[in-house]
């Protein structure tokens, strides 16, 4: 058997109790992986660590105990290898968007010529489609989509192995939420990109993801269930909802959040058993057998 | 509705000349003529009263006399009777030296303390007991121990100019966006290229009202410290023609002073306006 891309084993956060009482534990012993080039959402109730667990991954926190194993090495600090856009988007206000994407590439490639650097940063704006003057604006003059839309840039373009979203479009009203998905699709579809992603949005992760691992409510949380999403791609917003398998699915998932994350929160010490794989968009019981989920030829249109 | 619309700049324009036509008008009514020889008491005549030297001049004479001086700044007749341009070229020197040696030390300082909270601790007590000291307390102190009374200025501009420049450099270095310094862990920056490429422009804004506040302070203490070490300076000139009772070269002088302080502060606004950012 192969080993995962990202393995996580074994993760647990505890925080120090208040004069000294008891450690407060968000979650505990988690164990679940990633594969290459695989789309991954998580979603779980405020609270039950799921941030955490984007900046360990990151490489900006520590667990308290265990760890995560990515390409065969332990994650011990903030890499390139793995990029993250923030829910505030992080840009740096001083600089223009394009400033702030070039900003990355020169980290990512600090013996590029300055028209290497330009060239590659101008490629991903246009990408997300901030060009016509737009890209030599400061955040402050730009409207939050087109704020989220440079950090998704600035993201792609160090062409990182795990890229970190984290509620990239929590802050941004309906309508630009759904553009950007699709712009977020269409780009990550021509990469080989790993994502890893966390949301609030059960529409948006059902559009986004190959797998969505669910939550139990802290404390003492855990990953309780790894759900495959068995819908074609290309997905489209427009087409998604005529899907048989995508009320399946999502009812799958209200009902998870809205009762069982209840249910089944505060188990301690459980064994550490990875999530249960659910598969509630399976046609029939031979689909069940086949894995991965079906995905599409990849084809690289980036570099 | 008169066919005439202003703006409100020329309005405010406007109303500031008419303001100082008023001011200048009551000015020089309250100032009373001196009266002619002819009209004089004896008594007035052997005490040599009646001179004008001993009233507040009129704003005519004042004028007058800033034409007269500003024609010829930098004529130089000995050591009691250099131009206005002189005084004040010798005034920005001692300011600019002690302010930027008081920059080149602050800066770096604050900047280190800002990014170690042990060390903001460490020195938090010594800030606070010398910040409240005015500069002209540590004078005889430099005068002693530097024996130069221009060095003595200088330090004692330096000293004054210190104090908001460190303060504002490490309360802005301590309280960048932590977002801002995630990306550059992101990004696998070094400690210095964090510095230089995040921090440094993200507390800019901040370092540089300190340093706004510190050039205003500074401009204020050498007229006082000049005073002292006299010798040159618009300091010197002032209490120089305070000796000289001669009231025209004083509220000429003092006019002086606002001046040039307004246009250092103009400068520094101007550089405030260039690394501000809007978040």
């Amino acid at each position: 058997m192969t080993k995962p891309f990202i393995q996580i084993s074994g993760l647990s956060k505890r925080f120090p109790g208040a004069n000294g009482g008891e450690p407060l534990t968000v979650f505990e012993n988690a164990n679940f992986s990633i594969e290459k080039g695989e789309f991954v959402c998580i979603i779980g109730h405020s609270g039950c660590g799921k941030s955490t667990i984007m900046n360990i991954l990151a490489g900006l926190d520590t667990p308290t105990d265990g760890g995560v194993i990515m390409g065969g090495k332990e994650i011990s600090g903030p890499s390139l290898e793995r990029g993250v856009v923030f829910q505030n988007y992080s840009l740096l206000p001083w600089l223009s968007a394009l400033k702030n994407v070039t900003f990355g590439v020169r980290a990512r490639h600090p013996d590029w010529s300055r028209a290497q650097v330009f060239e590659h940063s101008q490629k991903y704006l246009e990408m997300v489609g901030l060009t016509g003057g737009a890209e030599h604006r400061k955040p402050a003059q730009l409207s939050g989509g087109m704020r989220q839309r440079v950090s998704i840039a600035r993201a792609f373009a160090i062409r990182p192995e795990l890229l970190l979203l984290d509620e990239p479009f929590g802050a941004l009203d309906a309508l630009t939420r759904g553009t950007i998905q699709d712009e977020l699709t269409r780009i990550w579809s021509g990469s080989e990109q790993t994502v890893f992603m966390i949301t609030h949005d059960v529409d948006e992760a059902i559009l986004l993801a190959d797998r969505i691992l669910l939550m139990t409510n802290g404390p003492f949380a855990r990953v309780a269930e790894s759900v495959v999403i068995d819908i074609p791609r290309p997905r489209e917003r427009a087409e998604i909802i005529h899907q048989p398998a995508y009320y399946k699915i999502r009812n799958h998932l209200v009902e998870f959040l809205a009762r069982r994350s209840k249910q089944l929160s505060g188990v301690r010490d459980h064994g550490g058993e990875p999530p249960v794989t659910v598969r509630p968009g399976a046609e029939d019981p031979d689909e069940q057998e086949r894995r991965p989920a079906s995905r599409p030829q990849l084809v690289s249109v980036a570099s | 509705m008169n066919g005439i619309a202003l703006s409100d700049n020329t309005k405010a324009f406007l109303l500031s000349i008419a303001l100082l036509v008023a001011m200048l008008g009551i000015w020089e009514l309250a100032t009373p003529a001196v009266k002619s020889a002819g009209e004089l008491t004896e008594y007035e005549m052997l005490t040599g009263g009646g001179g004008e030297q001993a009233r507040v001049p009129p704003p005519s004479q004042v004028i007058e006399k800033a034409v007269k001086e500003l024609s010829n700044p930098f004529y130089d007749n000995g050591p009691n009777d250099k131009g206005i341009g002189i005084q004040l070229a010798y005034s920005l020197y001692r300011v600019l030296s002690g302010y930027f040696l008081a920059a080149l030390i602050a800066i770096p300082i604050g900047f280190l303390i800002g990014m170690s909270p042990i060390a903001y601790k460490a020195l938090d007590p010594f800030i606070q007991v010398l910040r409240p000291i005015s500069p002209l307390a540590w004078m005889p102190l430099a005068l002693f121990v530097i024996k130069d009374s221009q060095a003595s200025a200088i330090f004692v501009i330096f000293i004054c100019s210190i104090w908001p420049m460190l303060i504002n450099t490490a309360f802005g270095v301590a309280n960048v966006r932590k977002d801002w310094v995630n990306v550059a862990k992101t990004h696998e920056l070094g400690q210095l290229k964090t510095a230089f490429l995040v921090i440094l422009p993200a507390a800019a804004p901040t370092i540089l009202t300190g340093m706004r506040i510190s050039i205003g302070i500074a401009w204020l203490v050498i007229v006082a410290a000049e005073m002292l070490v006299g010798g040159t300076g618009i300091g010197y000139y002032v209490w120089n023609e305070w000796n000289n009772l001669d009231l025209t070269s004083v509220i000429f002088s003092i006019l002086m002073i606002g001046i040039v302080g307004m246009m250092l502060d103009t400068v520094f606004a101007y550089i405030q306006r260039a690394v501000q950012f809007q978040e």
